[in-house]
């Protein structure tokens, strides 16, 4: 018979306020089992848990439930509590009587009423808990980082640092994301290439990275500790051992056809090419879509001209498999398309361009090599609007654009007025705003610089059409604070476009069983609390993968992730929570429906000897096995199993009706 | 091809043209309008106040009518188009406004939002098809320069109305290509004329048709076409320098049809 004690807690007034703690303790001396309650302040406080402890001591408790918070905030609190006093963890229930409970609810009368209920619900279980003890599994020590922007490269820098091996997988030919693609970067207006690429360089000579590059993960199995991943390092046609990035093939290909990503498709370039001077591995790529050789067997010109004989055209893509304890996620973000925002007239006239793309016309490696000149005609512009908020910040049955800010837009168009007002102080800088927004270490005045130095015209509204009367943009917006409409003749129209997530993260995450959100933004395991980690465990956020972010902040956070990566790969073993699944082979007909309902792939069929009542003498049947390091205790199986074989330990089915029992007393 | 046909007031008064060169026309392309009986003014602005029902009722019993008769209902004018297709997506999609509608007007079967209105260029463009209309034409309008002026009603808000692009739409331009002329394609096509001003602020209103005459202008356009009597008055009314001939688009269908 279990000797049970109950701990109410106030929380404060968080609980106290709605709910008669001393009546659901009083309530709770009537229940079978129960030796002892009482109730206190702050349970999970050093005072309370001393109480707890005591109370274990002098009534010899078999099991205590305390009513507090969620299970999420303090079960392992009282759990460690438990233990400390000689229980096992797992004979520690709560009741959440303050989310599920007195958060919710407004009547006393009623709230107390509910708390009882839950209570009861938690001895009733109780009851039935069995001791369970954790297992071990061993921790493989290398990382995985998906992504090789700065995010992913810092990440990888720091694990790398603490000893670790690292491997990062980048979908592009090269290492640098969009970093490399700006110009200057906010507050201090250094040039990003010259702070990125010497980490890149980093990253490529230390030991203990290994780069992936124009390769993407297929697929992923395991569990935190263990996974295993399959790589497909698409095939260059270029043997990397040979090539020597030289650039000669890129400047004779004669395919010039492919639109330019890395400036943003403003220019175009060679079906061989090496998406930027300092890209890393300095090594070109033959895009087969415009390879002419690819596509009519003739050509070859690249082949021709490599003095290295680097162009093989027979090269197939390769699987890598590789073992992991810990996967980072770093997959970064794109600007949004902007086509179907048309009152911006971005699709109809080129002079309207994304803030990406402007970056890419200022910059020095650029398609002008850094003279800023209009796409249409190539001449210098002497007004420019800037327009914040494209696609950002839209009601949320908006059809297009994205309901949350994008963060980083305030400040790099404050950016991009400045340098413009600085190269060229003969032009006109205007930024339509709804809200300027620059918190962060220098930033607003960085911002106020822009006004005030620089003389750039900050109008609050928004713009509500752009059209073309000559050769000028007329852009027609709202002048908010002179309450008026006005109209302005531009040169350039620069739209601060809204990012959003990589589009490979979500079938990424899908891959990791890792969750994202409505605009799939991957989802930390606690928003305040848990920022770097996934809910899936042994799964990792790095950068803007997670939500919008600058630079500073997502190489703090991309620290914060290696940080966690490293506190796992030093554990030699990984505790495994030992409640999982377990199959009865007594019960189980070998149907194999819970096979196919986990999504862990964590139960196989196996032909065993039965030892049973009933069961004849050397009788071998096909039953449900599950491995308990593989399982993470979802109870999917034991929902699906037809013939009530499998149980969850530590959530019998038993335990779950006497819950209802209780419930429904 | 039979439709419900809502004319409403300004068609029976000073835009008589929209509504007789429609006619024409529909009877060329074997389209079949069956005015309503009895139909009241749609009131000739949406009412904004969720909580106003009354002034709902008057389109209600239109739809309820076309529904009775199992027909799509066909409109010409883009203020009553506006008002009876909003006023159908209250009664389909706002439960507090469909039960306090239905309470008042009693209807034999309560009404929720089950007829299609059609504007009169959706049944062109959906209905005879722009491909039947060219054929169909027997005096092309070779060489006319046309600039269609959409105005707002048909185009905003673009989730309810549905009608087509409301930043870059085409059904006009691909009606003028139909009838043979040369569409003009122009920034401020899609802008208010200005016209629910024109009262208040004379000055406002005409700068704003100085801006839509001057965009037509240089792009090109010879003169205009709307389906909107309110554009038509203030395009007409309130031009000071640039003055494009407007006309009704259905009176250039008539004449491509040849039967002015």
């Amino acid at each position: 018979m279990q000797r049970i004690g109950v701990f109410v807690c106030w929380c404060g007034s968080n609980i106290a306020a709605t709910v008669d703690v001393a009546a659901v303790a009083e309530a709770m001396k009537n229940e079978p089992g129960v030796v002892y309650t009482t109730d206190y302040q702050y349970m999970c406080s050093e005072g309370g848990q001393s109480r707890i402890k005591q109370a274990i001591k002098d009534y010899n408790l078999t099991g205590i439930v305390v009513c507090s918070c969620s299970p999420r905030m303090h079960e392992a609190t009282f759990r460690k509590t438990a233990v400390a006093a000689g229980l096992n963890p797992y004979m520690v229930e709560i009741a959440n009587i303050r989310e599920h409970c007195s958060w919710i609810h407004k009547d006393k009368e009623e709230a107390t009423e509910k708390a009882v209920i839950l209570a009861r619900t938690a001895v009733a279980k109780l009851m039935l808990n069995a001791p369970l003890t954790s297992g071990t599994s061993p921790v493989i020590k290398r990382a995985l980082v998906i992504g090789g922007g700065i995010a992913g490269i810092q990440t990888a820098l720091d694990i790398a640092d603490a000893g670790y091996e690292v491997d990062i997988v980048e979908k592009r030919p090269t290492i640098g994301g969009r970093m490399a693609q700006l110009d200057k970067t906010f507050p201090t207006l250094d040039c990003a290439a010259c702070i990125l690429t010497p980490k890149m360089v980093d990253a490529a000579s230390n030991e203990k990275i290994t780069l992936y590059t124009y390769s993407e993960v297929e697929s992923v199995k395991g569990f935190v500790g263990n996974f295993s991943a399959k790589i497909r390092k698409k095939a260059r046609f270029v043997d990397a051992t040979k090539c020597t990035g030289c650039a000669v093939c890129t400047e004779k290909c004669p395919s010039r056809k492919a639109k330019n990503e890395f400036n943003m498709g403003l220019n175009n370039r060679g079906a061989i090419y090496i998406p930027f001077a300092q890209a890393i591995p300095n090594v070109a790529t033959i895009d087969p879509e415009y390879c002419i050789h690819a596509k009519t067997g003739k050509c070859g010109i690249c082949q021709k001209n490599c003095s290295a004989g680097a162009i093989d055209f027979d090269q197939k893509d390769e699987i890598i498999e590789r073992e992991y304890g810990a996967i980072v996620m770093a997959t970064g973000f794109q600007p949004i398309k902007l086509d179907n925002f048309e009152e911006f007239g971005y699709a109809q006239y080129p002079d309207v361009v994304t803030s990406l793309e402007f970056e890419r016309l200022m910059n020095a490696a650029g398609p002008t090599k850094g003279t800023l000149l209009r796409p249409s005609d190539l001449s210098h512009p002497k007004t420019l609007v800037f327009v914040q908020c494209v696609g950002s910040r839209c009601s949320a049955d908006a059809k297009d654009g994205k309901p949350y800010c994008s963060k980083i837009c305030c400040m790099y168009t404050a950016k991009h007025a400045m340098l413009v007002r600085e190269k060229y102080p003969d032009t006109d800088v205007h930024v339509f705003y709804i809200d300027v927004r620059t918190p962060g270490k220098n930033f607003d005045e960085f911002q106020r610089r822009a006004v005030e130095q620089y003389g750039v015209d900050y109008i609050k509204g928004m713009v509500g059409k752009v059209t073309k009367k000559g050769d000028k943009l007329m852009v027609q917006g709202s002048d908010l604070l002179n309450n008026e409409q006005i109209t302005i003749a531009a040169d350039m129209v620069i739209l601060a476009t809204a990012i959003e997530p990589d589009p490979s993260a979500k079938q990424i995450a899908s891959l990791l069983t890792a969750s994202i959100d409505t605009n799939n933004w991957m989802t930390e395991a606690h928003a305040k609390l848990r920022p770097v980690e996934s809910p899936t465990a042994g799964v990792f956020l790095s950068g803007v993968c997670q939500g919008p972010k600058d630079v500073p902040e997502t190489v703090a956070q991309a620290s914060a992730a290696a940080s966690k990566v490293i506190g796992l790969l030093s554990k030699d073993h990984m505790v495994t929570n030992p409640c999982v699944a377990q199959s009865n082979e007594l019960l189980c007909n070998g149907c194999t429906t819970c096979e196919k309902v986990c999504p862990y792939g964590a139960i196989e069929y196996k032909d065993k000897p039965i030892v049973g009542p009933g069961v004849p003498r050397g009788t071998i049947r096909r039953v449900a096995e599950v491995n308990p390091a593989i399982c993470q205790g979802c109870g999917a199986c034991t929902v699906a199993c037809p013939s009530g074989a499998m149980d969850l330990k530590g959530f019998t089915n038993r335990q779950i009706m006497a819950e209802v029992d209780a419930i429904c007393k | 091809m039979n439709f419900s046909y809502y004319p409403g007031c300004t068609l029976k008064t000073k835009a008589k043209e929209l509504d007789m060169y429609a006619r024409k026309s529909a009877e060329a392309l074997g389209v079949t309008m069956e005015e309503l009986e009895n139909w009241q003014c749609c009131g000739a602005v949406y009412p904004m106040a969720e909580d106003e029902i009354a002034t709902k009722l008057s389109a209600v019993r239109a739809l309820a009518a076309a529904k009775e008769k199992k027909q799509d209902l066909l409109t010409l004018c883009s203020a009553c188009h506006h008002v009876l297709k909003r006023v159908n997506d209250d009664m389909k999609n706002n439960e507090y406004i469909r039960t306090r509608a239905n309470n008042y007007l009693k209807l034999d079967e309560a009404y929720e939002g089950e007829t299609n209105v059609v504007h009169y260029l959706e049944m062109l463009r959906d209905t005879v098809g722009f491909d039947n209309l060219k054929k169909a034409v027997v005096n092309p309008l070779k060489g006319r320069k046309i600039g269609a002026f959409y105005g707002c009603l048909l185009l905003r808000p673009s989730g309810v109305m549905a009608f087509d692009n409301a930043e870059n739409p085409t059904i006009i331009e691909d009606f003028i290509k139909a009838i043979g002329a040369t569409p003009v394609v122009f920034p401020c096509r899609n802008e208010c004329c200005g016209g629910y001003i024109a009262m208040d602020d004379k000055a406002a209103a005409q700068k704003q048709v100085e801006r839509i005459m001057d965009s037509a202008v240089e792009h090109g356009a010879e003169e205009l076409i709307t389906a909107c009597p309110l554009c038509m008055y203030n395009l007409d009314a309130n031009a000071t320098c640039h003055k494009l001939p407007v006309r009704y688009f259905t009176e250039l269908l008539a004449e491509a049809l040849g039967v002015k």
